[in-house]
């Protein structure tokens, strides 16, 4: 487990991505959090948005629906999706260590963000396992 | 697994409160949300069944200050104490950097203190860690009831059956009142950001002594 750090570069780079790809669409937050719910990179709209304890949920809802899989005997649950009245949100695991909430409104296609997720999954999990 | 955040100069590191059901965990965090300024603390986040048992964890963000430049952030859970929530401990522990074992002072829950430091150290070993290698201090609460004349576990008992080998600091408590929380928490957080930046500062002492930038 240990110690991440995460520099000023690091960050820019992340927040590149999520911007470019997910905020880009309109997707209005996402967040990028660790296996202890802590958050990485936040990129977006977090007004009124308690990210410390959503990371915290978040992380816990994924940790709990992984138990759920393997009680199942499915290999995991990959993906978490919720749907509001107004707001979705979207969980992606990131690799072995990460997750990747999302949140959007109706108007943007659910299938467009997964396709999106989908393909920033690999460019975030690149940039995170880089060793500086 | 601690955040170090160079971008926001943050360290962001996790301290569960681990124990028995009923020992206290929750009290220690409602006093310390209670007698810290809005301004050092974050929101406390509780998930609980009815009537005050924890079903998944609670969690308060609080702001130590500074070392090294870098603003030190605390998160600190708590575990459901209940033995039939084990894996729901499990998953709070995930990426933990210190514990504070919560031990109750009343005898007759004498095994399930034992029994939950045994639980603690499975659960750990299921992610590759040791207890003997993590930053943990103990805490005997409910000591305040030795004055209501409710047969408690001495000191010594206590640390006999969970302390003998790992010979942690331990702290007597009463959290309810707030007696010992604090040093508790003070305890804890000094070990665990000590443990948390050795990597750090090992790595920026390195950096300098290459002529880095860093
Ligand atoms: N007398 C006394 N009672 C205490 C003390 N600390 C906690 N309690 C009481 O013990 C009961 C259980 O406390 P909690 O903090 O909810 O216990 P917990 O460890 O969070 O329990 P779980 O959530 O089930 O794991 C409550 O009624 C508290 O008021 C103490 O120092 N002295
Ligand atoms: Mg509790």
């Amino acid at each position: 487990m240990g110690t991440m750090v995460v520099t000023a570069e690091k960050v820019k780079e992340l927040q590149k991505v999520l911007n470019a790809q997910l905020l880009a669409i309109g997707v209005s937050l996402a967040i990028l959090i660790d296996e202890a719910g802590n958050v990485i990179v936040a990129a977006g709209n977090e007004n009124g948005v308690d990210t410390t304890s959503l990371a915290a949920l978040a992380a816990a809802n994924f940790g709990a629906t992984a138990q759920i899989a393997k009680l199942l005997g499915e290999e995991d649950f990959s993906i978490l999706y919720h749907k509001g009245k107004r707001d979705n949100i979207h969980f992606t695991k990131i690799g072995m260590d990460f997750i990747l909430v999302t949140i959007f409104t109706d108007e943007i296609p659910l299938g467009l963000v997964r396709l999106r997720v989908n393909q920033v999954a690999q460019e975030l999990l690149n940039l995170l396992s880089e060793n500086d | 697994m601690a955040l170090i955040d160079l971008n926001k100069r943050e360290i962001h590191c996790k301290i569960v409160y681990y124990g028995p059901g009923r020992c206290g965990k929750t009290t220690n965090l409602f006093y310390i949300y209670n007698a810290v300024s809005e301004k050092y603390r974050g929101k406390l986040l509780t998930i609980e069944t009815r009537g005050e048992r924890t079903l998944f964890f609670d969690l308060l963000p609080i702001n130590l200050g500074k070392i090294h430049g870098l603003d030190i952030r605390i998160q600190l859970y708590t575990v459901p104490g209940q033995s039939h929530y084990r894996a729901t401990r499990k998953l709070v522990l995930k990426g933990v950097d210190g514990i504070v074992f919560v031990a109750d002072s009343l005898r007759k829950r004498r095994e399930k203190n034992i029994e939950s430091l045994i639980d603690l150290k499975n659960n750990l070993k299921e992610y590759g860690l040791k207890l003997e290698e993590l930053p943990l201090v103990f805490q005997y609460n409910k000591r305040d009831l030795i004055n209501a004349n409710i047969p408690l576990l001495t000191i010594e008992e206590l640390e006999n059956d969970l302390n003998k080998d790992l010979k942690a600091p331990y702290f007597e408590a009463a959290a309810l009142k707030g007696i010992g929380v604090f040093e508790t928490l003070k305890e804890i957080s000094k070990r665990t950001v000590k443990y948390v930046a050795r990597k750090y500062i090992f790595n920026q002492a390195h950096k300098r002594a290459q002529g880095g930038v860093l």
